[in-house]
């Protein structure tokens, strides 16, 4: 249906809420019917400074370190940040740049840890088994302390989503089991067995907001986990406000404003938060985390990884400490020759293709696949001129213009793609996907976001240092202002004796010159 | 006679117009009163702002009084490139010109504070005051101040200051344009970078 006519009988009520464009893809869910095992401990893991969105950790520890599974190893910086913590006990081994799952294929400094076997856990966190009588701000604290971070893959911090705002009241707590990703099964294999888990961090996510309302978004390929969840809920107290919703299967219906629209008709505005319209969205897995932190005390340690793909052997799902080398997980499940082979990190649609399999597990690794070449050539071969044939507009979830909007980022029309609302694509890569001239759309998005933020950055720098020149121009006047002045006053007072003495000491202070005069005040400048 | 008072009137009503124009006229030049040329302003804030003075001036403001005088051409700046370039001459309304000179790496100064005298020469040829030192002490160049505009290495005695390429960070990497030359090009150095060949 046009998308005009479909948002028409959406606003006059004869059709049910849901976000426009999309694409419905071969799911490829090969490890749905696997259960989750648990994959054990690496003898090294590998553990990067910085696996959220925001500013990177440093480092609390040193070589040869004796650490617990559990413990703090670097810390926050900044606000946006959450620590890490070690995934098993075991000593510091080094600290080094290590290759991560990052499309520029450079490191980041990695603390390494060599597993002792022994596993022993850091008790110092106390579990909090009666969170309904505690303050929302401890369990809040809590959650950042434990290294929470979006485990859906975008690993947003996860303690500032939970926050009661007097001015934005969360109504509906949405927890998203949606995982609209091919292959990817981690939150489905969760949902079927541990609902109950779940269902308990979705009880302390609402205590925390202050909500009674939430809604359990799953969509219709995955019916075992809907079952399981609705058990799970009839046989849990004090969840009357939660229901179940089952979604039609489409792509990308697990993105959170998409998802938001779908359920609540409300749209998340450009720039802002879903917390602005009363909605909080929640990833099954990170539901599951957070319980984990406060129930039991333990820190994010561990994620479930989906290991899949079609040139896997054994797909599975895979209980994964944080730090494993992906090798050793393919090895795991049976492959070790890697020719011809390539790599994914995350979901095929929006994960990142790796090198090489080098790189440790980290927050935000939901899956790893190992696509066989073939497959990904077929899908991308050569760029062909647009066609015009409005595909990619149709499929957008966003409803923005993707064939304009690549040829605006290709010829560095970057202001004007900014009017058409470059940052509100979230990258889907549906557009990309049914474009029949082969066009990486999404690529030249990136490539246009990236252009455009390193230009404000340089602008940013540019203001600094026009600041700093003129704070330096406007002292040294200053200081030469001073120095004519002293001059002259020294030249009145001594005038009649001989002038021998008055210029040896001008002669000293100019000698000096600025860093050291005592009359100088020290600008900002000199300071820093 | 009609005819002669129409006149008399339109003349009249011309007149108190003109006259309560030029009132506000002359009240908004005062309130509306702009210091200076604001088209030196609109110049230097495209420029890079790195006060190298390869352009042949003694730093960025200088060179932007320059060009919005029509002293200038708008194709001295060097670190800018061609963007800069094309960004003035559309604000200048003049034709763009071919850049003299291709812009460098980004680079940072590095004091080897080894051999570093501390003799303050330096710090007084930095034009964002973005090395620390005193007399006798080592001097150190803060980076994420310094604009890579070389002044510094001219004076220094014991030639103790290197230009280095600025190291690249991953939080301010930014993706390539798909499939082209150059981009596979960047792909590769990067590569080597890394150690990954």
């Amino acid at each position: 249906m046009p998308a005009m006519l479909r948002t028409l009988a959406q606003k006059l009520g004869l059709m049910a809420h849901t976000f426009p464009g999309g694409i419905h893809l071969d799911m490829h869910k090969l490890s749905a019917a696997a259960p989750i095992e648990d994959a054990g401990i690496s003898p090294v893991l590998i553990l990067p400074m910085k696996q959220h969105i925001g500013v990177p950790c440093t480092s609390m520890v040193k070589i040869g370190d004796k650490v617990l599974r559990g413990q703090k190893i670097a810390k926050s910086e900044g606000y946006l940040s959450v620590p890490v913590h070690a995934s098993t006990s075991g000593r510091i081994v080094k600290i080094e740049e290590h290759a991560i799952a990052h499309p520029s294929g450079m490191g980041m400094p990695s603390i390494f840890i060599e597993a002792d076997g022994d596993d022993n856990r850091d008790e110092s966190l106390e579990p909090i088994t009666d969170w309904r009588n505690v303050d929302p701000t401890i369990l809040r604290e809590r959650a950042r302390m434990c290294g929470l971070a979006g485990l859906g893959g975008a690993v947003f911090p996860t303690f500032i989503k939970l926050v009661q705002d007097r001015r934005f009241p969360i109504e509906t707590v949405i927890l998203n089991g949606i995982e609209c990703e091919p292959y990817l099964t981690t939150d489905h294999r969760l949902m079927v067995e541990q609902a109950s888990e779940i269902l308990d961090g979705m009880a302390i996510i609402m205590h925390m907001v202050g909500s009674s309302a939430g809604i359990i978004a799953i969509e219709d390929n995955k019916t075992d986990a809907a079952e399981s969840m609705q058990e799970a809920l009839t046989n849990k107290d004090g969840m009357d406000g939660v229901h179940i919703e089952v979604l039609p299967t489409r792509y990308p219906q697990g993105s959170e404003k998409q998802l938001i629209y779908t359920l609540t008709g409300r749209e998340v505005p450009a720039g802002k938060l879903p917390m602005h319209i009363g909605v909080l969205c929640q990833n099954v897995g990170t539901t599951k985390a957070l319980r984990d932190a406060v129930i039991l005390g333990q820190t994010l340690t561990e994620r479930i990884v989906t290991i899949s793909g079609d040139a896997l052997p054994r797909p599975a799902n895979l209980n994964v400490r944080i730090g494993t080398p992906i090798r050793s997980l393919f090895a795991r499940q049976g492959l070790e020759d890697f020719s011809n082979i390539q790599v994914v990190h995350g979901g095929p649609m929006m994960g990142e293709r790796l090198r090489h399999p080098d790189i440790p597990v980290v927050k935000s690794t939901s899956g790893i696949l190992a696509l066989s070449q073939q497959a990904i050539n077929a899908a991308h071969t050569v760029e062909n001129p647009c066609i015009r044939c409005g595909h990619c507009s149709e499929a957008c979830p966003a409803s923005l213009v993707p064939n304009l909007l690549a040829d605006l980022c290709r010829s560095d029309q970057l202001e004007k793609a900014e009017d058409y609302q470059l940052f509100d694509c979230i990258e889907c890569g549906a557009c990309s996907y049914v474009c029949p001239s082969n066009i990486p759309l999404v690529h030249y998005f990136r490539y246009g976001k990236g252009q455009i933020s390193l230009a404000r950055r340089e602008q940013v720098f540019a203001e600094a240092s026009r600041q700093r020149s003129e704070g330096r121009d406007t002292r040294i006047e200053r200081e030469n202002a001073e120095k004519a002045a002293r001059r002259s006053r020294v030249r009145k007072t001594h005038a009649p004796k001989p002038a021998a003495e008055p210029t040896t000491e001008a002669a000293a202070s100019t000698d000096t010159g600025s860093t050291t005069h005592p009359d100088t005040k020290p600008t900002p400048e000199e300071k820093s | 006679m009609e005819s002669m008072n129409g006149l008399i009137y339109a003349l009249a009503s011309l007149g108190a117009f003109a006259l309560c124009a030029g009132i506000v006229l002359a009240i908004a030049q005062k309130i509306f009163h702009i210091e200076g040329d604001p088209m030196i302003d609109n110049v230097d804030a495209l420029l890079p702002q790195t006060q190298c003075g390869q352009c042949g001036y003694p730093g960025c403001k200088p060179y932007a009084t320059a060009v919005a005088g029509g002293e200038a051409e708008v194709n001295h700046c060097v670190p800018g490139g061609e963007r800069t370039m094309l960004q003035i001459a559309d604000l200048m309304g003049v034709e763009p010109k071919e850049l003299e000179q291709e812009a460098s790496a980004p680079m940072l100064a590095f004091v080897r504070e080894d051999e570093c005298i501390g003799c303050t020469l330096c710090i007084k040829a930095c034009p964002v005051d973005a090395i620390i030192g005193a007399p006798k002490q080592y001097h150190t160049i803060i980076a994420d101040h310094c604009t890579g505009c070389t002044l510094c290495v001219e004076p220094c005695p014991v030639d103790c200051i290197d230009m280095l390429v600025k190291p690249e960070l991953i939080e301010h990497w930014a993706w390539p344009l798909p499939d082209t030359k150059r981009s596979q090009l960047g792909h590769e150095r990067r590569e080597q970078h890394a150690g990954h060949a």
